[in-house]
């Protein structure tokens, strides 16, 4: 019985590992390192601004193990997603870090950069217009104003782009944004296994040994993927896969369980079984690869949209606190009135009242507050800094010193726990580009260029 | 009839962004006879989802019960797209609360 082995160190990368469970890892002869390194979930702004979700720090740490055991263990090593949301910045962030490593620690590679920014718009206003771009869930239909406007656009590879690197003999391969499953399923559908299972495998691992119990992002595991089945197992003794954590790992952070959606098609896991294999490994199987008969690749894309300045502040006194609604909008009218030269558009104000609805806003069934404190953050974002700073602090001022109704505590109305009280946070971007593009070649926006150290 | 909280038997009751434009809520039982008691009481459904988070059904874009992660889950679209202006949980971690108070006829 053939066998492949993929060793998954960490969630993130940068998010850091067990040396324990790492070295636990190489023992078992993996032949392949693999992790992701991005995500949206940290919202647009590090694709907007360009820059990554963990520290660079953080991220040296973790990829000199990966480097240092794949060089003596002449194993490739893949990373996706570098940098966060692998576009152009972020993938030479990566390659100045691994470079820095190579030399530090005398390794010598041949390294893959795939490259995933879309720097050619008119390569998308084509495929506009021919009709080969769609939206991807509920997003509104693409025009060529976000295609123009957005700051950065990135396509999202598949498996094809890292096979290609490691055919033409990548020894790491540093990939712009890729599908998370994609850098642990490259080599084993590269090996002719089931493409099926290899990509489940990839759901399961690309989250480190979140799959398992006690779960976590920040720790190692192991898949062994084998021709009809696969396994996961945690390298941490502390851990242990069980049916049901990797069965629940397979609907995580996706809209459908039944399918685990991908460039390559859509695996159905709809007839998967989960059984236990040892008392820490689980044995899956069933997983099928439907593919179609076209190739879409997904856009990400981000806009600057505005820029923000907030000023954060507590409230504790319980007259207040039962009237904070009429506060918040006697501080609305007050803005309008004050700033009735400058258009609407041109700013909005938002409250973040947390004891009230700061967390789930119009979605919070609680209507009652039960909290003897609120926390209030006051939101401005307008169409430039200096706007956002002057509004906001005409609004903290005006709440400061609002004459609410019965109102004895005449000093003051916000306890702020920083000097200054606002604070300027720079840019606030969207994502505009959430579409599907159709390509001829799953390669054809994924160019790839080798560097040698 | 005796009553039972979502939150005194699952083992798991999550929120999380599915993409930056979907939030998607996971509901994980201890064991296969909870999960099927809770399947065959018909209270969770696409409408009682809805009702929750005052959303109109449409908004439900998914309901699926999987037999084997014993779990029931539900995507909603985003009030607003992850981390754009009137963001209130960027990662979407913190919306399921809603979920763990559902009673359960026991």
């Amino acid at each position: 019985m053939r066998e492949l082995r993929v060793l998954s160190p960490v969630g993130m990368l940068g998010y850091g590992f067990p040396e324990e469970s790492f070295q636990e890892g190489i023992k078992r002869s993996p032949d392949v390192i693999a992790v992701d390194a991005g995500s949206t979930d940290a919202g647009p702004h590090k694709l907007g601004a360009g820059v990554g979700i963990v520290s660079r720090w953080a991220t040296k740490r973790d990829l000199t193990f990966m480097l240092k055991a794949g060089y003596q263990n002449r194993i490739p090593v893949l990373v996706g997603s570098a940098g966060g949301s692998g576009a152009e910045k972020h993938l030479l962030w990566t390659l100045d870090i691994v470079k820095e490593i190579a030399k530090e620690n005398g390794l010598h590679f041949k390294i893959a950069v795939i490259h995933a920014e879309i720097k050619d718009r008119d390569y998308l206003r084509r495929k506009l217009r021919e009709g080969k771009i769609k939206p991807l869930g509920p997003v509104p239909q693409l025009t060529s104003k976000e295609i123009d406007e957005a700051i950065r656009i990135v396509a999202v590879m598949g498996v094809h782009p890292h096979i290609k690197a490691l055919e033409l003999g990548a020894d790491v391969v540093i990939a712009g944004r890729s599908n998370d499953p994609a850098m642990f399923a490259a080599l084993g559908i590269k090996e002719g296994y089931d493409p099926g299972l290899a990509l489940h495998m990839g759901k399961i691992l690309e989250c480190g040994a979140m799959a398992s119990t006690p779960g976590t992002t920040s720790d190692c595991m192991m898949g062994y993927l084998r021709d009809d089945h696969f396994l996961v197992e945690p390298l941490n003794p502390m851990r242990r896969c069980t049916t049901t954590t990797v069965a629940a790992h397979t609907l995580y952070e996706k809209s459908s369980p039944l399918h685990i959606i991908g460039p390559e098609g859509v695996v159905d896991v709809t007839n998967c079984k989960f059984e236990q294999e040892t008392e820490r490994a689980v044995r899956v199987s069933g997983s099928k690869l439907i593919e179609p008969d076209t190739y879409w690749v997904k856009l990400e894309g981000a806009s600057k949209v505005a820029y923000r300045t907030i000023s954060i502040a507590g409230v504790r006194d319980p007259i207040m606190i039962k009237q904070i609604d009429e506060c918040e909008n006697a501080v609305r009218e007050a803005v309008s009135e004050y700033f009735k030269s400058i258009p609407e558009e041109n700013y909005r104000l938002i409250f973040h009242i947390y004891g009230k609805n700061g967390v789930m806003g119009k979605l919070e069934p609680q209507k009652e507050i039960t909290s003897h404190e609120l926390g209030i953050i006051l939101e401005v974002v307008a169409k430039d800094q200096e706007l956002a700073n002057t509004i906001c602090a005409f609004a903290r001022s005006t709440l400061m010193h609002y004459s609410y109704k019965g109102r004895i505590a005449t000093a003051g109305n916000l306890a702020f726990p920083y000097a200054p009280s606002d604070i300027p946070t720079g840019p606030v971007y969207k994502f505009t580009v959430h579409h599907l593009v159709q390509v001829d070649d799953p390669c054809e926006l994924f160019p790839i260029e080798f560097v040698e150290i | 009839m005796k009553k039972v909280k979502i939150k005194d038997i699952a083992k798991v009751v999550r929120s999380k962004n599915a993409g930056p434009f979907e939030l998607t809520f996971d509901i994980i039982f201890k064991d296969k006879e909870t999960y099927e008691k809770v399947k065959r009481s018909g209270v969770i459904t696409k409408e009682l989802i809805a009702e929750l988070y005052h959303i109109p059904v449409e908004q439900v874009l998914y309901f699926v019960e999987f037999d084997p992660a014993n779990a029931i889950k539900a995507t909603i679209v985003r009030p607003v797209d992850s981390g754009s202006i009137g963001e209130t949980d960027t990662y979407g971690a913190q919306q399921h609360a809603p979920l763990l108070d559902i009673e359960i006829p026991w």
